[in-house]
């Protein structure tokens, strides 16, 4: 397999329970070095997908194929492959921290000296010395997500499907999760399903966002952002509160769409057309006319919007 | 291979884990003692051998069984390890057996452990050990044809409780289709065959056979058919209902 071939690659993947239809004709490649946001709202075919390329769910019609493997005719091959956390991240709760380990490096074919060592690397990975011999059903909610990375990294798999791997967590644990991943996304393909908007530009190369099982959005995500209504815009806050002249001025520009005065006098929203860089034309602008600024600020403008905007259309 | 034992020695130390183990034991042990000297009046009877041990067994195994084998899936289910489980490298039909012999491996121990009564028999008597090992290998098989009717059933719901009730029905008709009042419902109008057939069914008419000392090779394919079309109904039964 050459470097460039995708490691995942989903062609028209169709699931339907009975009537209903749970993921709808989607297609996607995820090569090496990627890391794929899948967003979407609750119940629009993020699991069942990854449930689909992991092997857990039959695929009812299309295919998925992880490392040139096809998951439904050579499923053992692809699971070999695959590290993944399943939503929630179940585990073993009787068992300890390295007995569960070590049970899954067994089960994926790792015996002896290997098998210890690949133990004692994932353990080291997650920090998880502290808790070895502790039962799973003891360990904190933090411990027990990164004790469902660790069997999902212990075989160091070229892609990674991972359900909802920061929920339930604090902002350090997140933050740690978050970094995990960032560590290994250069070697692997990974997909991270998650409905935290913020974390898509915090350690994804890509966003793919679905919505009644049909994807609805899939570029980077400065892309995605730009999609935003309030993309690009620039924010001012005048210390004087005549702005009347200034804000027909800034109107007047040749980049500038309208603009908006949101919570009544002192802030001006300058929206561009297009969603074009405006904010040297607007500093210049406000400059020349010696107004005084308490506040200037480019607006990235709100995922959410975006995201509402595009799971709610149609 | 590997993996079917992989599973097995993860089951088995998970029944060790938890104190079920610890208590089917305890039961086993006290009810089939107590049930073999009060209720098969094994010192009455005057004869050193172990009949009044092993005829109680069927009936045992009727409800201690599917207490052993209810978790065996239901519990993966209701938890959701199953999708850790069925997306390990590891084929479904490797999964099943491994957890199937973990139960009977558990069962065995079990049954070890009863050997104080052997020694019993032994030391007031001289009993036909040949007799008794057979009958000893009899019941491990026929505690096999129990577990596969409770794994199956397991695999089928996420209640153990409702695992547990439904295996011990299923077993129970399995036991009793050779018991004349079973019988004789069907004698008065069901040709020949039909009866015949009904009664070759039975546990207890197979293990009857066993406990006197004779493994025929008839009763072990019996058994060893109904742990084969339990398991792979068991197997079908678990790629069914994935994700659900």
């Amino acid at each position: 397999m050459s470097e460039q071939a995708p490691m995942i690659v989903l062609e028209n993947l169709t699931k339907r329970f009975g009537p209903f239809t749970a993921v709808d004709g989607i297609s996607l490649n995820v090569s090496k070095g990627e890391v794929l946001g899948f967003l979407g709202p609750n119940g629009a075919g993020k699991s069942t997908t990854m449930r689909m390329v992991t092997g857990f769910l039959p695929i009812t019609s299309g295919a998925a194929g992880v490392c040139g493997f096809d998951v439904a005719n050579q499923p053992q091959e692809a699971r070999r492959r695959v590290g993944y956390l399943p939503e929630g991240a179940p585990l073993y709760g009787d068992m300890a921290t390295r007995n569960f380990l070590g049970f899954i490096a067994e089960a994926r074919g790792f015996t002896g000296a290997d098998k210890t060592d690949r133990v004692d690397h994932a353990v080291k990975r997650l920090a998880l010395e502290s808790v070895v011999n502790q039962p799973i059903d003891t360990l904190s909610k933090g411990y027990k997500r990164r004790v469902g990375l660790a069997q999902a990294i212990l075989h160091d798999p070229d892609v990674m499907i991972l359900d909802e791997p920061t929920d339930g967590l604090d902002p350090n644990q997140k933050h740690q999760v978050r970094e995990l991943i960032q560590e290994m996304a250069a070697e692997k393909a990974i997909i991270i399903s998650t409905h935290i908007l913020e974390e898509v530009t915090a350690v994804c190369s890509r966003a793919t966002i679905i919505a009644r099982g049909r994807i609805v959005f899939d570029g980077t995500p400065d892309e995605l952002q730009s999609k935003a209504p309030h993309h690009n815009a620039v924010a001012v806050r005048l210390a004087n509160a005549d702005g009347t002249a200034i804000r027909d001025a800034l109107a007047g520009l040749p980049d500038v769409e309208r603009v908006e005065q949101p919570d009544g006098a002192s802030t001006l929203m300058v929206i561009p057309r297009n969603g074009a860089s405006i904010v040297e034309q607007v500093g210049g602008l406000v400059r020349d006319r010696g107004a005084e600024v308490d506040e200037l600020y480019v607006e990235r403008g709100h995922l959410d919007d975006v995201f509402r905007q595009l799971t709610l259309s149609e | 291979m590997h993996s079917v034992w992989v599973i097995t020695k993860r089951e088995l130390a998970a029944y060790f884990s938890t104190p079920l183990a610890y208590v089917f034991i305890v039961i086993f042990l006290g009810l089939s003692g107590a049930l073999t000297f009060f209720m098969g009046a094994f010192f009455e009877r005057g004869q050193a051998d172990l009949q009044s041990f092993f005829s109680f067994h069927p009936w045992l195994y009727l409800f201690l069984i599917p207490a052993v084998a209810m978790r065996l899936w239901a519990e993966e289910r209701k938890s959701g390890t199953n999708e850790l489980l069925l997306t390990l490298p590891v084929p479904t039909w490797a999964a099943v057996i491994g957890k199937f012999l973990a139960a009977w491996a558990f069962i065995a121990i079990a049954l070890i452990l009863t050997f104080p009564l052997w020694i019993t028999v032994n030391w007031l008597g001289e009993p036909d050990n040949g007799v008794i090992l057979a009958a000893y290998i009899g019941s491990l098989i026929m505690a096999g044809g129990y577990l596969a009717i409770g794994s199956c059933v397991s695999a089928a719901t996420k209640n153990q409780v409702i695992a547990f009730i439904v295996a011990a029905v299923v077993s129970f008709l399995f036991l009793m289709s050779g018991v004349e009042l079973v019988q004789s419902f069907f004698q008065g109008w069901a040709p020949l065959f039909v009866t015949e057939a009904i009664k070759s069914m039975s546990f207890l008419t197979h293990f009857n056979d066993i406990i006197r000392g004779v493994i025929d090779l008839r009763d072990v394919v019996f058994f060893g058919s109904v742990i084969g079309v339990f398991l792979y109904v068991n197997a079908a039964i678990v790629d069914l209902t994935r994700g659900s």
